[in-house]
């Protein structure tokens, strides 16, 4: 079992109005950076960073980091940055990239290069994931949607050839062109790191995932369509021919621990009380629909069953077509109201789960039981959570939590992807990996 | 008005185009905007009168293959030209409305004897020295084609208080062929105005006063390019000048053409 840590990174400013319980919400792309205060970015990007130090020390085996762009909700813009201090001030967890949006750069080679010197520094910690970003993205570098899913391929097949053939070589593709690729830098590990596909709902993605062998990390999805999608995983890796393991299923869920109930129940609420975020059902704020499904930027009617909540779809622009899928089966057709209390909602379908550290394992236990990851990602420490409601919780895990999580999946048999090969399904040596080398360096 | 029309395809090597065409007498060909062709508008039966006028649905859009090579304007232009030859028209008159006529800009650019008249009507592709081109990508397909007529109430007499789904349909089909050539730069090249000088073809140059989606001041770029050019506003008709004054929009077409003879 691989465990990390996640937090999206929230621009945290308590003065802005549109933070906490009865703040407004944030219209997506609606508001303008002139109130964007760089002392609060500067506490904030130090803070994220000194909790990542603590989760390490807590245990965790990965520190996941992700990225969007233009928006309070997550200060992951340039998130090689972070990857690369991360990889000299930590030591021994995996930096796991959660990820790149590949589509949006117009110079993957440059991103070959950033990777494979953040692998160096880190001697080998590097796991690598690609996404076809959100509408926001595609906005916010101006990226042409109908070519998203193309340009994602080209650069990952670019990126492969770059850190893996000899160069100089030629490259004259459909979306990228270079007449020299020969970057003096190569990933520490061989032949590449591992690479973790996230996604919530395009099945070319799934399927794209299961033909390269590519675990597929899902963010925090509803269990049973989750469960669903990994089944598609599976029948694509058969058709494949191999047996997909827990090796290639990740699943990232909000989980919080408190030192009494009471603490996690006010904690767990905070969730939904930061700034608005349109994958945080219970505070997406006012999502557009035009932005979200921009023109080609993913194919219709060939979505994950995901889209089982309004709120899923809404947060992909999709509610128009979640509602005529309703009226196809015959159901109800009116657009649910928002619930009375998203946190209670949340909770009771282990969307989040927030407790003490007895009632979070016991619930931590049901979500393996129920979807069998080799991969989990805590996700905490985000909304309006404060440095110290992190703190606390990441202590409780590392007392706690993360040693019964682990005797959990001995006893159901999860194999994460750095015990199990996920392009071999051979167990891996535990002695050639890079944290050893980094210990025998130290 | 000639009400009267007919539906038909025809084969490019790269695809099948769908176009509608009605009336009798000289050739007019419409290109229509970005959101695609609506049918057998009222300015169209108003032409097909004196005029045989074709509507293509242009390459990608409605039910015209998509050519997925396309990156440009200016490739669709290449293709509506190849369209003019498959219908064996000579020299064209031939009228563009908003994109349309940015495609219809840049045919001329590029073969300004294919054409014997040339008709922009709120056209796309110059981009404004002070106001922007309205980026349709950044608001619903509702606010976007609102915005293209004069006011909510033009609006609602032509599409209805909500769009039917295959208005939708139609329309977010057509913004996906958009984004994908005009996604960047938006609706304007600057590869366009410095081949303009050289465009002697007549030039009718129509804007509606109220144009919300293609600033006005572009009328007067067009025309300060294009050598033998003339605007006619049209006050208080919005983008779609063609929709909300019909009219008024084919006697001006269908004079320029007659006057341009041929």
């Amino acid at each position: 079992m691989f465990i990390g840590y996640f937090t999206e990174r929230p621009y945290q400013d308590p003065n802005s109005g549109y933070f906490g319980n009865t703040g407004r919400a944030v219209m997506d792309l609606g508001m303008s950076n002139g109130s964007y205060d760089p002392r609060l970015g500067s506490d904030l990007y130090n803070r994220y960073l000194d909790e990542k130090l603590y989760a390490e020390e807590m245990g965790f085996d990965g520190l996941m980091l992700n990225e969007h762009h233009s928006t309070p909700f997550c200060m992951g813009q340039v998130v090689n940055l972070e990857a690369a201090i991360l990889a000299r001030i930590t030591k021994r967890a995996k930096i796991v990239l959660l990820g790149n949006i590949l589509p949006i750069w117009d110079d993957p080679l440059w991103l070959a290069e950033d990777l494979s010197t953040i692998d160096m520094i880190s001697r080998g910690r590097l796991v690598t994931g690609w996404v076809r970003g959100t509408g926001r993205e595609s906005v916010a570098h101006n990226a042409v949607p109908p070519y998203n899913w193309d340009r994602f391929q080209e650069a990952h097949d670019f990126i492969i050839a770059a850190w893996t053939r000899d160069g100089p070589f030629r490259w004259e593709g459909e979306h990228y062109h270079y007449r020299y690729v020969n970057p003096w830098s190569r990933p520490y590990q061989s032949p590449h790191p591992q690479i973790w596909i996230p996604g919530v709902m395009s099945r070319n993605t799934v399927a794209w995932a299961a033909k390269h062998r590519y675990p597929y990390v899902m963010l925090a999805t509803e269990l049973g369509p989750t469960k669903e999608s990994y089944g598609y995983y599976d029948e694509v890796a058969k058709e494949n021919g191999y047996e997909a393991g827990t090796q290639h299923r990740g699943y990232l869920f909000k989980v919080h621990v408190d030192e009494t109930e009471a603490l996690a129940d006010e904690a767990g609420r905070k969730y939904v009380q930061g700034p608005s975020n349109p994958f945080l059902e219970g505070n997406q704020g006012i999502v557009r629909p035009f932005i979200q499904n921009l023109p080609g930027l993913t194919q219709r009617n060939n979505l994950l069953p995901t889209l089982t909540s309004f709120a899923a779809a809404r947060s992909r622009g999709r509610a128009e077509q979640f509602i005529a899928q309703q009226r196809a089966r015959g159901e109800e057709t009116t657009i649910p109201a928002p619930p009375k209390d998203p946190y209670a909602d949340l909770t009771k379908k282990y969307s989040i789960i927030s407790g003490t550290p007895k009632s979070v394992i016991k619930r931590v236990r049901h979500v393996l039981e129920t979807l069998r990851p080799g991969t989990i990602f805590f996700w905490d420490g985000d909304g309006a959570m404060s440095h110290e409601d992190s703190m606390r919780s990441l202590r409780l895990m590392g007392e706690e939590v993360i040693p019964a999580v682990r005797e959990i999946s001995k006893e159901l048999d999860l194999k994460g992807p750095f015990e199990t090969d996920p392009a071999t399904n051979e167990t891996v040596d535990q002695s050639d990996t890079g944290a050893a080398e980094q210990a025998a360096a130290d | 008005m000639s009400d009267a029309y007919q539906e038909r395809d025809i084969e490019l090597a790269s695809g099948k185009v769908h176009l509608l065409e009605g009336g009798s007498g000289s050739d007019i060909v419409l290109l229509h905007h970005s959101w695609g062709s609506p049918g057998w508008l009222p300015v169209h039966a108003a032409l097909a009168q004196r005029h045989r006028v074709i509507v293509p649905d242009m390459p990608g859009w409605g039910g015209s293959v998509r050519p997925a090579w396309a990156r440009e304007p200016r490739d669709i232009a290449i293709l509506c030209s190849h369209v003019l030859d498959a219908l064996e028209i000579g020299p064209a008159a031939l009228v563009g409305t908003g994109f349309g006529g940015y495609v219809a800009a840049e045919l001329a650019a590029m073969q300004p004897r294919r054409l014997r008249a040339l008709v922009l009507i709120g056209a796309a592709g110059l981009k404004p020295e002070n106001g922007e081109i309205f980026d349709q990508m950044m608001a619903s397909h509702r606010d976007y084609i609102e915005g293209s007529f004069r006011d909510r109430e033009s609006y609602v007499a032509w599409v209805g208080e909500e769009p039917g789904n295959d208005v939708r349909e139609l329309w977010d089909m057509s913004r996906e062929m958009t984004a994908r050539v005009t996604w960047k730069p938006y609706m304007f090249s600057r590869r366009l105005q410095p081949l303009l000088g050289d465009v002697t073809t007549p030039t009718l140059i129509v804007w509606g006063g109220r144009d919300k989606i293609v600033p006005v001041e572009c009328a007067g770029l067009y025309a300060a390019s294009l050598p033998n050019a003339t605007v006619e506003m049209v006050e208080d008709a919005g983008h779609v000048v063609e929709i909300e004054e019909p009219d008024r929009v084919a006697d001006l077409i269908s004079s320029h053409v007659d006057g341009a003879g041929g």
